[in-house]
């Protein structure tokens, strides 16, 4: 069965790129153009990995990121949530660590780093 | 017709060079890539194309344009926990079997030969210096070498773009033991310091081990040797060798129809040891005698 990614990014350009890659790994792949459209997906869905930016407009990745560490799965696992954002100081990275980030991939990125981060969260 | 727009004879005293440097042959591959890897060298040396670089590598006594000439040819391709289940592997597997093997000596040798630009060394000293409990009061010894002195220059320094941190390295691991600096990643003091890389020949110098090594990583280089040299650098490694050792090769690589060296180890799948170590080694499996 192949595995389901949740695209988290306000940039169609960027989702579009990401679902391209995605769907090349044999990702199922659904979008959401900002924290609060990813948040009622997750209400209800089950993602295995979440690719989520940091700068959006109504809600931020780390605003959804705090409100997401409180969601109730029951029996399944936590989905994993990997940083995709142009922030990329060593801070910013601290800080989505701390709120629970699972990796984080810096903007510019290509195939061969995706796919190596979600390897590394057990994704890919 | 060989690569680009250079003469045949061109390609063909570029690819001796590489192997009598280096006993590295260039596959067919990588030889239409020859151009646009020798392109910076011939700008920095103000050269007009290969034709002209060949000359130059003839007729003059340049020591520098021969070894940027050699480097650019070489393939530095690596990144961080190469294949990560081989680190799982050693990690879990092969350092515990080392302990216990060295419990009296507690020293621990390891050497990665064509360690390239680094990043599966510092791996490996990453692995160590996180168990550092583990490992107290042992002397640790990761020695890095490669042919090419660009790469052992990057080595050392422990500096890495964006594109390079990214690849292999978790993100924990990444603010752990890097600084972000205005030129990129940079390895942190307490990890460069726990490797020693040098440029060495392995077809031809010794590497700079106090004693032989007890883990040794060859990944990913043999297969771009003729068979003969592969052969040669299989007992170059068994030379270095600890009897009871373990060999880490890459992916695609293995000992069979290679070399009688080394064998597949019969404990650890994946990783080789010493073929004579078979022989040495009590037969467990045997009742003993009443």
């Amino acid at each position: 069965m192949s595995k389901s990614c949740l695209v988290v990014d306000d940039s169609k350009v960027i989702r579009k790129v990401a679902r391209h890659i995605l769907e090349g790994m044999d990702f199922s792949v659904e979008e959401a153009a900002d924290g609060q459209e990813a948040l009622t997906y997750c209400r209800a869905n089950r993602p295995d990995v979440i690719l989520l930016d940091w700068n959006m407009p109504v809600m931020s990745g780390m605003e959804f990121l705090t409100v997401f560490n409180d969601l109730d799965f029951g029996f399944d696992e936590r989905p994993r949530v990997v940083f995709c954002t142009t922030e990329n100081s060593i801070d910013h990275i601290r800080a989505a660590i701390e709120a629970g980030a699972d990796e984080y991939v810096m903007k510019p990125f290509d195939r061969e780093t995706l796919e190596g981060k979600l390897q590394l969260v057990g994704v890919a | 017709m060989m690569g680009g727009s250079a003469s045949e004879s061109a390609y063909r005293v570029l690819m001796g060079v590489l192997e009598s440097r280096t006993g590295q042959t260039l596959s067919p591959n990588r030889i239409w890539r020859i151009e646009m890897s020798l392109k910076p060298v011939m700008q920095r040396h103000g050269i007009a194309d290969l034709d002209a670089l060949v000359a130059g590598l003839v007729t003059s006594n340049s020591r520098q344009l021969l070894d940027d000439t050699v480097d650019a040819m070489l393939n530095n391709e690596t990144f961080f926990y190469r294949e990560h289940s081989v680190f799982d592997d050693i990690a879990n597997n092969a350092l515990e079997h080392i302990r216990t093997i060295n419990a009296r000596t507690r020293r621990l040798t390891i050497w990665h030969c064509g360690v390239s630009t680094g990043q599966e060394a510092y791996s490996l000293a990453m692995l160590l210096a996180e168990q550092e409990a583990k490992w107290a009061g042992w002397q640790i010894d990761i020695v890095g070498t490669d042919v090419s002195y660009h790469a052992i220059a990057r080595a050392r320094v422990g500096l890495y773009t964006q594109f390079e941190i990214q690849r292999g390295l978790p993100v924990q691991r990444m603010v752990r033991w890097f600084d972000q600096t205005e030129a990129g990643w940079l390895a942190k003091a307490d990890l460069r310091r726990r490797i020693d890389f040098s440029v060495q020949n392995m077809l031809t110098d010794r590497p700079p081990l106090a004693s032989s090594a007890d883990l040794i990583f060859c990944r990913n280089l043999l297969l771009y040797f003729s068979l003969p040299m592969r052969q040669k650098a299989f007992a170059r490694l068994r030379a270095m060798a600890a009897p009871q050792s373990f060999l880490v090769l890459g992916a695609g690589e293995t000992v069979l129809g290679q070399t009688d060296q080394f064998v597949a180890s019969p404990r650890l799948r994946g990783l080789y040891e010493p073929a004579d170590q078979q022989v040495r080694r009590p037969d467990l499996t045997r009742p003993l005698a009443a």
